[in-house]
């Protein structure tokens, strides 16, 4: 049975001139998955992780991190993460091998030198391990950051927009890298604008909007809300109420009366399409033109993360 | 205390002082050997002596005390406020650290290496004058109690600067100019009895005095008044601290 490695309650956090960055946050991320956190720039998801880690504190709630609160026993919470900023944030002037001892030392760990050599192979940072840092490319100074935090083996790993301006090739190795891990056993949360991303890869979605968590969901859950598909039917005439005969089908009659929406799961709704077209046959409704369309997350997200807060 | 973490930080801090080696070194010795050249020779010349002391031996505490000040404050304040303003700084705040930790293993490095430095300074001295020490457990006591103290200052000032120009401010109008009127280069009974009185408010006086004593036996104010004013600068360099890391003061929103 799997258990919560992080627990979130009641957090919230408002900066000192007043912006409240997170609203009563509540939430568990189970241990081993990988959780995608989703939201327009803003929203709330790096204050959230940065709150986790210890970089920002928060003004109300609680964080555990293995069972360890993050403020009273922040060393055993602090010692299970691992973090990748969002930003390209490293001591240039350091080789890439000092900069990754470095990190290891910070988490208290004893150097460990065939480890962190096979976590440059891993990472195709090996043969640059004697190279300055502004040396490298974006990509691999990406490499580097994921490099340093898993440096002390953590148990969670906190991936903060890694693929943001990253190369759809280098985009496709970090997907790799990150299901390697998870399936290592790391806890993933990831944040990332890219609703690809999410679902290429997360067990579960959140979606964050002006700091509240506004929807957890399986991934699977929302595929099949992905998988809702509409079809829209222009009428030959148009219609003032939708006939008793088609109420079974759940339509939706535009104000004008010209447009017929018929939403159905693709998935197990097969047939009801044709059973469809042939009540409106029967019933000597003719349209003159019929299309399809599907919602994607990226729909569902965009609809969320838009639609104006409640009062 | 995390010992291993500690030691990271230490040596990274130490590895960049080998890695930028003339800057670290080279020109404080060079900048150092100059002044014995201008007060030493050219000036000391026209002094022959100050309170027995042959003028250019008794400018060295002074020059000693005022490279162990300024580079412990840049030394430090430089440590810190780097990874603040690269963003790495995020790491040692992540890190399973505590503030103490990260305090303790910054000053450990930069008092090391402004002691270093001071005991170059101090070798190089030895070539153009005649140095005696008459109290050399004093003086070790002294550098460390100054290098600390000022590490502190260092740390505390990398904290409060958001830009480089801030990162100087403090050395370059405060420390700098104490220094020189702290009797570096003279001593404070040679001034007007106003100055004399006006010297008494200026810390620095108290530092090179009890550090000249342990060279010379000589000293513009007692040796407690010395210690005393050392120790409750360290104090209020604690306290300060102790705020910061309480409020997270620029670290921590």
């Amino acid at each position: 049975m799997t258990h919560n490695i992080i627990s979130i309650s009641g957090l919230s956090k408002t900066y000192p001139k007043g912006f409240e960055a997170l609203r009563n946050i509540h939430l568990d991320i189970r241990q081993g998955e990988l959780f995608a956190l989703l939201g327009p720039n803003g929203a709330g998801k790096t204050t959230l992780i940065n709150l986790i880690c210890g970089i920002v504190r928060p003004t109300v709630g609680s964080v555990s991190v293995g069972g360890f609160d993050i403020i009273t026993r922040y060393k055993q919470a602090r010692a299970m993460i691992g973090l990748v900023p969002q930003e390209l944030t490293t001591d240039a002037f350091e080789t890439v091998w000092a900069t990754v001892c470095y990190t290891r030392g910070l988490f208290g760990k004893r150097p460990d030198p065939a480890y962190l050599e096979k976590l440059l192979r891993d990472l195709s940072l090996w043969e640059k391990k004697d190279s300055q840092i502004v040396t490298l490319s974006g990509g691999m100074k990406r490499r580097v950051l994921i490099a340093k935090a898993l440096s002390h083996q953590p148990h969670v790993l906190f991936l903060d927009e890694p693929t943001a301006g990253v190369d759809v090739a280098l985009r496709r190795d970090m997907w790799q890298l990150v299901r390697d891990l998870r399936n290592a056993g790391v806890t993933i949360i990831l944040t990332t604008h890219y609703i690809e991303e999410a679902e290429e890869m997360a067990d579960r979605i959140g979606v964050i909007r002006k700091g509240e968590l506004i929807l957890v969901e399986d991934k699977v859950e929302l595929m099949r809300k992905l998988g809702m598909k509409r079809l829209s039917l222009q009428l030959a005439e148009p219609m003032t109420a939708i006939p008793p005969s088609l109420a079974g089908y759940g339509l939706e009659l535009s104000p004008d009366g010209n447009v017929l929406t018929y939403t159905y799961d693709s998935q197990s709704e097969r047939g009801m399409i044709a059973a469809l077209l042939d009540t409106l046959n029967r019933l000597g409704i003719a349209f003159h033109d019929l299309n399809t369309s599907q919602r994607s997350l990226e729909d569902i997200f965009v609809s969320l993360v838009h639609e104006d807060a409640a009062p | 205390m995390n010992p291993i973490a500690f030691l990271t930080i230490y040596r990274y801090q130490m590895a960049r002082t080998w890695r930028t080696l003339f800057q670290s070194v080279f020109s404080p010795v060079i900048s150092t050997s100059l002044y014995f050249v201008v007060f030493g020779s050219a000036i000391g010349s026209r002094i022959t002596e100050v309170d027995g002391i042959h003028y250019g031996a008794f400018i060295v505490p002074g020059l000693v005390m005022m490279s162990l000040l300024t580079q412990s404050v840049s030394n430090a304040s430089f440590a810190i406020y780097f990874p603040r303003f690269t963003g790495t700084i995020y790491e040692l705040l992540s890190a399973p650290l505590s503030y103490m930790e990260i305090v303790l293993s910054y000053t450990a490095a930069a008092v090391s290496k402004s002691i270093l430095l001071a005991t170059i300074i101090l070798l190089t001295a030895s070539i153009f004058v005649p140095l005696h020490i008459a109290h050399p457990v004093w003086m070790v006591l002294f550098m460390l109690l100054t290098a600390t103290t000022f590490s502190l200052l260092g740390f505390i000032i990398g904290i409060w600067a958001d830009n480089f120009e801030k990162l100087q401010l403090v050395p370059l109008l405060i420390v700098t100019p104490l220094t020189f009127l702290g009797g570096t280069f003279y001593s404070v009974q040679m001034l007007p009895p106003f100055w004399q009185t006006v010297s008494l408010f200026n810390p620095v006086v108290y530092l090179i005095s009890g550090f000249r004593w342990s060279f010379y036996d000589i000293a513009d104010v007692p040796l407690s008044i010395s210690l005393l004013v050392t120790g409750a600068f360290l104090a209020i360099c604690l306290a300060i601290l102790a705020w910061i890391f309480k409020t997270g003061y620029r670290l921590k929103q």
